[in-house]
């Protein structure tokens, strides 16, 4: 009987569920009735039919790309939760006081919040980005292939699956947000935390590794008649430096992690002690992936930051050509730099300077860039409208973070800062001031053109000043305990004279959470109040790029007629020259058909990811070949496209000029 | 600034320390060199031309300057080029691995001093430390002559951390079946914190130790202190031998000092090697056994001639753990969610305890467990 019920349920028993730990079950209870309210209120409103059929099944860069940013934006709360937890824990736990979390439910908390933020908040939230704006700014009427930037996201909302359900079945890994071994195998980790861990990021990074593919094919193969690859956008190079590198490091991420699930499964040692493994191997591989990573998520807002800071001063952008290249040479130099991650793991001095030194030298690209935004910003006439601003605070919180970066990578200094709080400061103040501004940049700054209207501008800076300052007060305490030596990932300290900074550090946490829930309220206050902040020309910042041509938000085909470039800021360009939209000759438009293969193929991938988790095999076998059968079952589908008939292009576009006769 | 609070890194006791912050500071400077004027800059372009000052220029198509684009490119460049020969100075200069030429500024070592060896093994969760020279070892605990050259041979038993006395000398790993050395000097009497920072666990938090800084004399008494310590008496151990270490490696949490008065010979060579228990064989005889096969041309050795024969033995190492597809659903243990444990929060601090459970491993780890093995293979056995 024993054996029937392990046979079916695998490791899963009563006990996997966390019955007795009051602050998952508090947690439970609030996602419960939130959850149950949400499906409520969609029967109720009878959306299901709606969202299936416009959403889930969309094959439209335009909703995809929403639907990424929704998914960052949910998990930016979960992750955001987790830091709240250390935070406070961290700010109690001295002396006899052992804080609310043991160790064991805070080493969880602090893997998760890891794992959650860059691959559940940054990646969807820069992929989202990316998956909107592209197109557009090529002007192309979607990406190359639709029906796999569905699949990418349903792939990577099945990753946020696993992720979640580590919460309330069995828990997450204890391990650190890269799960080293010799401490993420079987030997010292021989629950479902480690398998929750491989299984979220091997489903997620098909999704990540898939978009990365489709939008290098759109960038390379899609841009519009004219758009050389020196007319292209600054924030489309960034994004497709960034797509190479992900299709380049993505697959050693998969690579790596499917080692440590053979040493895990079929018992291998590729990384444990014993038998010839090496975890050394392990570390060196993450990182392979993982240094790139960073420039992965960075790269895209750093073309962010040139598209705000040009069209809010008013002005070309200084140096395209050499940004252009600083980004070609960042993202090469980024394969170089891996081995700065671990100095102290005893390598040579000789092999110690060579990572130092190259890594440094990513500096002077990086540096190029901040002084090219700086000479755009030159004999500009500057709107600090909300993205502006998030980009001056960008400028001046990330060359800190770009400083104390710098200091790192000189090997001697990092044997006393590395693992410290210091580092811990280092790479929040840049992927905080660099990725998370730039978010928050492109969030204002796009916003106009997804839903039509701007976002209101109170929240906006109330948000804006509770994230800025709220950052400083939370981060700075942390370089000065990492200059006092104290280490990370620690649930409770001895030395009751270094609680006041972490005191400090907890207020500034619970502003930027302040700052958070602002950002909610702006996006509330702006659906309210949408009709006052509406904008009919599509324009509303007097941009530059094509995306600005068309109405907001787009049509399904984007631009009616394919635009032909003869400029750098192409939009700036037809402006300029009085450029007038032909009013007639409109054709039917060809487009692709939504799909709901995506969704079953990334559902039946997660329900292996669980079964294979908790070691019921005949759901992972049964999960895996429905995988390969809908795959195939799917390339018979010759039902993919369909057109828009020449009437309603000609409806929509009327209407467009309608509306804009009436703005002017 | 930081004057009121203890910041150790910029306020070091020992001669590699001092020159590490010195490099820090340097490091730094060069940098506000870039930083401050592109921060004012910044702050000046975002201010002046702003949209209301309508005195400011204003040309919208300037966006090219090959003067100004030599200048952006070529000052971090130089910046870049000095950071970069310090780095490459400084990182030999200070490589762990390299015994150090001064104990403090124009104090250079002497020819023929012989620095003190202190091997280091980092167990779940605390620290051993083993004096060779003075036949003993302590847990928790490490004092040091001042002014008088340290070499640390550093390992692990089970998973990765990194040992680091802030006031002493930048941090080093230390990993199971691997040695590091971390070469370094104390020139001020005191207690020091010693601490692991890398993330080993759930016994991570308590695995700190003190560091007493002494004159010669009082290391000479503390060193006696240990060695007439009895079992059982205080922090007395008696004997470090093979079988007391596969005792105190097991698991435990916030360990209070420990003292050995002897240590069994070839000790820490044993753990690096992996074959503290009996009956295993060291990696290094397996080694030198292949080594052998090629008559000591490293061309023609065989890698894995020096395994037991197939059949009738054990496994080299440790037994091999079974990976979850080669269990049947009756070795499958139920995952519980653990935080529900009802036993106190803070561990045990007796190695082997049952209420370590709680902690990282569920299941005490077989590494380098007893085995019993058909084959002598170890020649040190």
């Amino acid at each position: 009987m024993d054996n029937i019920i392990k046979t079916i349920f695998g490791r899963l028993s009563i006990e996997s569920l966390p019955i007795h730990e009051p602050i998952v079950v508090g947690t439970f209870l609030g996602v419960a009735v939130g959850g149950i309210a949400v499906l409520a209120l969609i029967t109720k409103f009878k959306l299901w039919g709606y969202l299936w059929k416009e959403w889930f099944t969309t094959v439209d860069h335009k909703r995809i790309g929403i639907m990424y940013m929704i998914l960052g934006i949910v998990m930016l709360l979960r992750g955001f939760a987790d830091a709240l937890m250390m935070r406070g824990q961290q700010a109690i736990a001295f002396g006899d006081n052992q804080g609310f979390l043991n160790s064991h439910h805070y080493d969880q908390v602090f893997t998760a919040h890891g794992v959650i933020m860059i691959f559940f908040v940054a990646m969807p939230i820069i992929t989202g980005l990316m998956n909107y704006v592209v197109p557009l700014q090529i002007g192309a009427r979607d990406v190359s292939f639709p029906y796999l930037n569905n699949l990418s996201f349903w792939m990577t909302a099945g990753g946020v699956v696993l992720v979640m359900a580590s919460l309330f079945i069995g828990e997450f890994a204890r391990t650190g947000w890269l799960a080293f071994p010799p401490l993420s195998e079987l030997d010292f980790s021989p629950d479902v935390g480690v398998d929750y861990y491989i299984w979220a990021l091997q489903v997620a990074g098909v999704g990540t590794t898939l978009s990365g593919i489709n939008l290098i094919a759109t960038i390379i193969k899609m841009r519009a008649p004219g758009m050389t690859m020196m007319k292209l956008p600054v924030f489309c190079w960034t994004s497709l430096c960034a797509n190479v590198l992900i299709v380049a490091s993505f697959p050693v991420l998969t690579a790596t992690l499917v080692l440590l699930s053979l040493d895990r499964y079929v018992g291998t040692n590729f990384f444990t002690n014993n038998l010839g493994g090496n975890p050394m191997m392990y570390v060196n591989l993450i990182w392979i992936w993982g240094h790139p990573e960073v420039y992965i998520l960075i790269l895209p807002l750093f073309g962010v930051f040139s598209e705000v800071t040009s069209t809010f001063s008013g002005k070309r952008l200084f140096g395209y050509t050499s940004m252009v290249y600083a980004t070609i040479v960042i993202t090469i130099l980024s394969y170089l730099v891996w081995l700065h991650h671990f100095f102290t793991m005893g390598s040579g001095a000789s092999v110690n300077s060579f990572f130092g030194i190259t890594t440094m030298v990513i500096s002077i690209p990086t540096g190029a860039k901040i002084f090219n935004w700086l000479f755009t910003m030159y004999k500009g006439r500057i709107r600090f409208e909300l993205p502006m601003m998030w980009t001056i605070a960008f400028m001046l919180t990330f060359t800190i973070g770009g400083m104390t970066g710098v200091l790192l990578a000189v090997p001697p200094a990092d044997f006393v800062l590395h693992n410290s709080l210091f580092l811990i400061a280092h790479f929040h103040n840049v992927i905080i001031g660099g990725v998370l501004f730039g978010a928050f940049a492109a969030i204002n700054y796009w916003w106009p053109k997804a839903f039509g209207f701007k976002l209101n501008q109170f929240w906006g800076k109330v948000s804006f000043w509770l994230w800025v300052v709220g950052f400083w007060v939370a981060f700075t305490p942390l370089y000065v305990m990492g200059l006092m030596g104290v280490t990370r990932r620690l649930h409770h300290f001895d030395d009751p004279s270094l609680q006041i900074w972490f005191v400090i550090a907890a207020f500034g946490a619970l502003m930027i959470a302040g700052g958070i829930g602002a950002f909610l309220v702006q996006i509330g206050v702006s659906i309210w109040k949408k009709e006052e902040l509406r904008d009919v020309t599509g324009d509303p910042w007097n941009g530059r790029t094509l995306e600005w041509a068309t109405s907001s938000p787009p049509p399904d085909y984007n631009f009616a007629f394919t635009p032909v470039i003869h400029e750098l800021d192409a939009w700036y360009d037809m402006k300029d020259k009085k450029a007038q939209a032909p009013t007639e000759g409109y054709r039917a438009i060809h487009m692709p058909k939504n799909t709901g293969t995506g969704v079953i193929i990334a559902g039946l991938s997660t329900a292996f990811g669980f079964g294979m988790i908790w070691y019921m095999w005949w759901l992972a076998a049964i999960a895996l070949i429905g995988v390969v059968v809908v795959a195939i079952w799917h390339t018979f589908n010759y039902d993919r496209d369909f057109y828009i008939p020449v009437e309603e292009v000609v409806a929509t576009e009327s209407e467009r000029r309608r509306l804009l006769g009436q703005g002017a | 600034m930081l004057g009121g609070c203890d910041a150790v890194v910029l306020n070091p006791a020992g001669d590699v320390a001092v020159q590490q912050r010195d490099l820090v500071l340097i490091a730094t400077a060069l940098m506000l060199l870039i930083i401050i004027p592109v921060m004012a800059l910044t702050v000046l372009f975002a201010w002046r031309y702003r949209k209301s000052n309508t005195n400011a220029e204003y040309d919208p198509e300037f966006d090219h300057s090959t003067m100004l684009e030599l200048v952006i490119w070529s000052a971090p460049l130089l910046i870049i080029i000095c950071l970069g020969a310090v780095t490459w100075t400084s990182t030999h200069l200070l490589d762990p691995y390299r015994p150090i030429e001064r104990t403090a500024p124009g104090q250079p070592v002497a020819a023929g001093v012989k620095p003190l060896e202190v091997q280091v093994v980092a167990l779940d969760w605390k620290w051993l430390f083993i004096y060779p020279e003075q036949g003993i070892a302590t847990v928790n605990e490490l004092a040091l002559p001042v002014d008088r050259p340290v070499e640390f041979r550093l390992t692990g038993t089970s998973v990765m951390n990194a040992f680091y006395i802030p006031a002493m000398a930048g941090m080093i790993y230390t990993m199971p079946g691997m040695e590091t050395k971390l070469h370094a000097v104390l020139n001020r009497e005191g207690t020091f914190k010693g601490l692991s920072s890398h993330y080993s666990g759930a016994g991570f938090s308590g695995m700190h130790f003190p560091v007493f800084a002494l004159q010669q004399n009082g290391f000479d008494q503390w060193v006696e202190k240990v060695r007439t310590s009895q079992a059982g008496q205080g922090k007395g151990r008696g004997q470090l031998t093979r079988a007391a270490f596969l005792t105190v490696e097991k698991p435990s949490e916030y360990v209070p000092a420990m003292y050995y008065n002897g240590v069994q010979g070839g000790l820490f060579d044993r753990v690096v090697n992996r074959c503290v228990a009996e009956n295993t064989p060291c990696m290094s005889d397996v080694m030198m056994h292949d080594r052998r096969t090629g008559g000591g041309d490293p061309h023609k050795m065989k890698v894995g001639e020096g395994n037991p024969p197939v059949n009738n033995t054990g496994p080299m190492h440790g037994e091999r753990t079974k990976g979850a597809l080669e269990k049947s659903p009756e070795e499958f243990q139920t995952s519980p969610h653990q935080s529900k444990e009802p036993l106190p929060s803070n561990g045990a601090q007796e190695p082997g305890d049952i209420k370590n459970r709680r902690m990282s491993f569920l299941s005490i780890p077989q590494t380098p467990g007893p085995q019993t093995l058909g084959h002598a293979g170890a020649g040190r056995g």
